[in-house]
């Protein structure tokens, strides 16, 4: 036994390695951020996201939330080896910080680079995409009182990557799913239904076709409801889920699929609320959890003070309610969405006039 | 040179007599009355029925069409869940229509359970006649053991393989008087119906991990795309866009999409675009009015017809057509054995109603279908729905006012 007593962040990191009691350790974090500042890393992103990442620390800063922020650049460099990869910096930040919050990053356009996204998201074993829908009051879409979470598995399924030219002109693409992952996302979605006061869990699949694979992943969603008994559980198909969900999507509660599905159903649920420029979205992994926006990067008005910093703001909250600190993010997601409400002050693409600099002092005197 | 002088009067009487058969004058006259159709802006009904009309005739193989004493022989396969009480309900319509149609009526094992002697006689059927009108095979329970079932050939997708059902084309299209959030939407969604992720290639690795097979091939995709751009000028449709996913499957959907290009290049007439699924999902809810005919892979192609059908009503005013190149099935646009409202007097005939109307026009009996359609959108315009539209009749009563304006509106 080690006679030294182990620096803080050492601490954290041993804290953070033993997945299962990532939610202990949060707890035992907040404790001990009662005291003090809790350091998250920020990855503000290319294009617009520099202004929005500002706009966020501007009003954390102005609700006094107990965050330093830890800026990284996450831009390939080349390694020794000549290949590229993520700074060590960045990785290095990332874990010892646990938390991150990300704008949106370019996809890097010529070899050697792989998507940087899909790098975070090995690198930090994040298995579990989380994105809330919600109706923004304020801002009428056609779909009214929609509340929903999807939950997606974030590392396998039809994204594995191996794909084969089997002969000329015959391509097999191969959907990998495996017990493991598709129980560990199971788990995650109930824990998740529970600690959010939700009321029902819906297993979407095509297991009626594909019967292996989205069968075993449905065997693992139905052994977890086993074991939370206080959550409803029901099963649906991927096309009646899609059918139902553009008639009436106010019959869905938390959505938990595998990794095709969840990528075309969490934006077709953006979609029934707004878009991509007003949704969050949280990765969750058993070393961290990464916070970001899901928009692109705006070339064309970066820099222009014309962004929305909708999105990467209510996934800033998403963070905050992670790390327990609930009470910033309530007040930080209402004074967003009465800002939104009040037509004047909502950025051009909400159909206002208001600059981004100007919606972000509006929230900031209304948070304050 | 004097031979060929002898066999060229030969030659043309010949010819002649061949352009006076009944089936090449037919297809001749139903061609012709297609490329002189007016459309009328005004009267919604007529708006619906000739503007962009449903592919229909000109899509029949000729060999196939099986006609005794003046009836079409067309086989029905009830199957399933609500499957059963629609079929009575179209016979009952096409009775009152006096359609020219007999059924060929094919019984499956209750509950669906579909044995291999019952599958070997429903294809058999669909071969010699042609076309089929057909509910949903098998129903799976909802705590079904997947996994457990796992080696069993999903029924549907067996029959459509084994009869070479290529393209799925499904008509979503707004009808006037629905409570729907949109307008104006009319696409015509065009899918690959027999292979990618359907081809049902699982195996267990190891214990824990399952692979999952999707094969894509060249020949599949020149062939859908063809049938697509075909249909997009037999419709009188002016864009056709392909979905996909091939930023992230490179190959396989890469494929696809190099394939869709290709064949595009030969239509320089018909706009072309393609989109990525997600997008487009998105872009069906906040705008569907910007797709025409849309071009997709097998399970893009289920995702987007479902969403499609959402967004103009429900599964109870879809219709769809699986097309081969010797046969055709038609059935309910969305594929819901609908077990929950067997029995009680909830099922929506209209999607059913609808597609036996386009089984009609695809017979050659354009003005049989066109009845049976203005039937269907009488009957919703004037508010005798179903549930499911926010009415409150049941089955019954919805089959009774399209027989009741039937017979009051005989040709």
């Amino acid at each position: 036994q080690p006679s030294y007593k182990m620096p803080s962040h050492q601490l954290l990191l041993q804290l953070m390695k033993r997945p299962s009691q990532l939610l202990q350790a949060s707890r035992g974090l907040s404790a001990a951020a009662a005291g003090g500042t809790r350091t998250v890393t920020l990855i503000p992103g290319d294009g617009i996201g520099p202004e929005i990442s500002n706009s966020v620390k501007k009003i954390f800063a102005a609700a006094k939330v107990p965050i330093a922020w830890d800026e990284v650049d996450v831009t390939p460099v080349k390694g020794p080896d000549g290949q590229f990869r993520i700074p060590q910096k960045a990785i290095d930040s990332v874990n010892k910080h646990g938390i991150g919050l990300k704008g949106p990053l370019a996809t890097p356009v010529g070899k050697g680079h792989r998507s940087l996204n899909l790098a975070l998201r090995k690198e930090f074993n994040l298995y579990a995409n989380v994105r809330p829908c919600r109706s923004l009051e304020g801002y009428p879409t056609p779909y009214k009182n929609v509340d929903l979470v999807t939950i997606r598995e974030n590392t396998e399924g039809e994204y594995s990557g191996i794909e084969h030219i089997i002969v000329d002109g015959v391509v097999q693409s191969i959907k990998l799913i495996t017990e493991t992952a598709s129980r560990r996302v199971a788990k995650f979605a109930f824990e998740f239904a529970l600690r959010e006061g939700r009321r029902k869990v819906t297993a979407v699949h095509k297991a009626n076709i594909m019967r292996l694979s989205d069968g075993l992943f449905l065997k693992c969603c139905r052994e977890e409801a086993h074991k939370h008994p206080g959550v409803e559980f029901a099963e649906a198909y991927l096309d009646t889920v899609c059918l139902n969900m553009v008639q009436d999507p106010t019959q869905f509660d938390v959505l938990v699929m595998p990794n095709l599905y969840g990528d075309i159903l969490s934006d077709l649920c953006a979609g029934l609320v707004g878009g991509l420029g007003v949704t969050p979205s949280g990765n969750i992994g058993e070393s961290g959890a990464i916070f970001e926006s899901v928009h692109g990067t705006a070339p064309d008005i970066a820099g222009k003070d014309l962004a929305n910093p909708t999105a990467l703001l209510l996934s800033g909250v998403m963070m905050l309610r992670h790390m327990q600190l609930g009470e910033f993010a309530d007040r930080i997601e209402k004074a967003c969405l009465d800002s939104i409400g009040d037509g004047r002050a909502r950025t051009k693409d909400l159909g206002g006039g208001a600059t981004c600099s100007q919606f972000t002092d509006t929230i900031c005197s209304r948070v304050a | 040179p004097s031979l060929m002088h002898l066999l060229l009067p030969v030659r043309h009487r010949f010819l002649a007599a061949l352009s006076s058969l009944p089936w090449r004058r037919h297809l001749c006259s139903s061609i012709s009355s297609r490329s002189t159709a007016t459309t009328t802006a005004d009267d919604d009904l007529e708006h619906w029925l000739e503007h962009a009309p449903a592919p229909g005739a000109e899509l029949r193989g000729i060999l196939t069409a099986a006609k005794y004493g003046g009836q079409h022989r067309v086989s029905m396969i009830p199957g399933s869940g609500i499957g059963p009480e629609l079929m009575a309900v179209v016979k009952q319509t096409l009775l009152a229509a006096r359609a020219h149609v007999d059924f060929e009526e094919l019984q499956t094992s209750a509950e669906g359970a579909v044995t291999p002697e019952e599958m070997r006689r429903i294809v058999m059927s669909i071969q010699r006649n042609g076309v089929a009108l057909k509910g949903n095979l098998e129903s799976l329970e909802a705590s079904t053991d997947f996994i457990s079932i796992g080696g069993a050939a999903a029924k549907n997708a067996q029959l459509r393989a084994k009869l070479g059902l290529f393209a799925y084309v499904q008509r979503c299209k707004s009808i006037e008087g629905l409570p729907t959030r949109h307008r104006d939407i009319d696409i015509l969604v065009v899918r690959q119906n027999t292979e990618g992720e359907y081809n049902q290639l699982e195996h267990f690795n190891v214990d824990g991990v399952v692979e999952s097979l999707k094969v894509v091939t060249e020949a599949r995709c020149r062939q859908i795309a063809e049938f697509a751009f075909q249909t997009a000028i037999k419709t009188r449709r002016k864009k056709v866009t392909a979905v996909h996913k091939a930023n992230i499957m490179k190959l396989s959907d890469g494929l696809f999409l190099d394939v869709c290009r290709q064949v595009a290049q030969s239509y320089p007439d018909i706009e072309f675009n393609d989109m990525i699924v997600d997008n487009c999902c998105m872009q069906l809810t906040s705008r569907p009015q910007q797709f025409d005919l849309m071009l997709l892979p097998n399970l893009y192609g289920n995702i987007v017809g479902n969403i499609a059908a959402g967004l103009v009503g429900g599964a109870g005013v879809a219709s769809g057509m699986n097309v081969g190149s010797r046969c055709a099935v038609f059935e309910c646009g969305v594929r819901v054995s609908g077990q929950a409202m067997r029995g009680r007097d909830l099922a929506n005939p209209c999607g059913l109603l609808l597609a036996s109307a386009d089984m009609l026009e695809y017979l050659g009996e354009a003005a049989d279908a066109r009845r049976v359609r203005m039937a269907v959108l009488a009957a919703l315009a004037g508010g005798v729905r179903t549930r499911d539209l926010g009415g409150s009749a049941g089955t019954n009563e919805v089959t009774a006012a399209i027989v009741d304006w039937l017979q009051q509106n005989s040709a």
